[in-house]
């Protein structure tokens, strides 16, 4: 029973060594790869309007837009990278907030998925509610940015080579998007 | 038994030094833990993922290694690590709102991933943004299934005693 036990713990302690040691090379292996990729953003329709914003209580502006977005995540995956998180994020300046930033969609993208983005005149999938009433005439910049979330190591951030400005509507619209 | 040979074997002076060498090891263990707060100026470096809310991501029982360097603000799609008032337990979710004013007072907006919805329904009644002092830190990197030992040791606290009085009578009764 002695050896049986002190094999079955060798063999335990082994198994775990090498788990460690693979996930260890896992890690190594790509952590110093460059995971930025060209993006194409536009933005085909874009009004603001305003109204009370919920749980908040107070009308704010808040912003529709339609956009199209090409990009082509395919390079990026790896044996490290299990899954993408992409979103894109308006960022913008106010009298009242110095940096406003606000993710307007977002998707999943798990290895071996379709990674070709492709999408037209889509609708955001988040609310762009302002922290106040401050979006007429606002120049926003769009970007796509997606997190790194490998089997295991670092969680990037990386951001897409190419973004969008954009001067959002000087008054507020009357009709829907 | 022959784990008390070894122990049948010492005198008091062995006895002694197997005593600080326990000591010794509790000591190191707890420098390193604190080493990790102030090296990444988090009250928690090593979290463990207890919900689902953040998958495919993360999973029960995933680890996550935090940061939380101050002169690096705190920008959407950041993955932060925060409590509410008045809760003991920690939530892993995403920054999808961050509105941070001239002075440099920041506050934001969090989402699960795997949520429909944001979190301002789970934030304490009033509570519309997340700030700064509720910030444990910030997910940087990521090892999946080791927090599950934890989380077994947390669900049969019977299990914890176990192992941790096995592993200290071990350390005690045995030289190196």
């Amino acid at each position: 029973m002695n050896t049986f036990l002190s094999r079955l713990n060798t063999l335990f302690a082994f198994s775990i060594s090498v788990v460690a040691a693979v996930t260890f090379a896992c890690f190594l292996t790509t952590h110093f790869l460059d995971y930025t990729q060209d993006v194409e953003i536009e933005v085909k329709k874009a009004i603001v309007k305003n109204m009370e914003e919920f749980y908040v209580g107070e009308k704010h502006d808040l912003g529709h837009l339609r956009f199209s977005l090409k990009a082509n995540m395919t390079p990026v995956f790896n044996w490290n990278c299990k899954e993408l998180f992409l979103y894109l994020m308006a960022e913008y300046e106010t009298p009242r907030n110095k940096i406003n930033q606000v993710v307007l969609w977002d998707k999943i993208i798990n290895r071996g998925e379709n990674a070709v983005l492709d999408l037209k005149k889509v609708h955001a999938k988040y609310y762009f509610f302002d922290d106040g009433s401050e979006l007429r005439g606002k120049n926003i910049t769009l970007s796509l940015h997606w997190n790194v979330i490998p089997n295991a190591g670092y969680l990037w951030r990386v951001k897409g080579r190419q973004d969008l400005g954009y001067t959002l509507p000087d008054s507020y619209a009357g009709s829907r998007v | 038994m022959e784990m008390f040979d070894d122990f049948k074997r010492m005198n008091k002076r062995q006895v002694y030094y197997q005593v600080l060498n326990f000591g010794m090891i509790i000591a190191s263990a707890l420098m390193i833990w604190k080493g990790m707060m102030v090296a990444t100026g988090s009250e928690s470096p090593i979290v463990v993922v207890l919900s689902g809310s953040m998958e495919p991501a993360f999973y029960r029982g995933d680890l996550l290694f935090l940061g939380n360097d101050r002169s690096d603000p705190i920008r959407a799609g950041e993955i932060v690590v925060f409590k509410i008032e008045g809760r003991d337990i920690p939530i892993v979710h995403r920054v999808i709102k961050v509105h941070e004013t001239h002075e440099g007072k920041i506050k934001f907006l969090t989402k699960g991933d795997n949520n429909e919805v944001d979190d301002r329904g789970l934030y304490k009644p009033g509570q519309l943004w997340v700030e700064k002092p509720h910030v444990v830190g910030r997910a940087r990197g990521f090892v999946p299934y080791v927090g599950m030992v934890t989380i077994i040791m947390n669900d049969y606290p019977k299990l914890k005693y176990a192992v941790l009085g096995l592993l200290g009578l071990f350390v005690l009764l045995h030289r190196e």
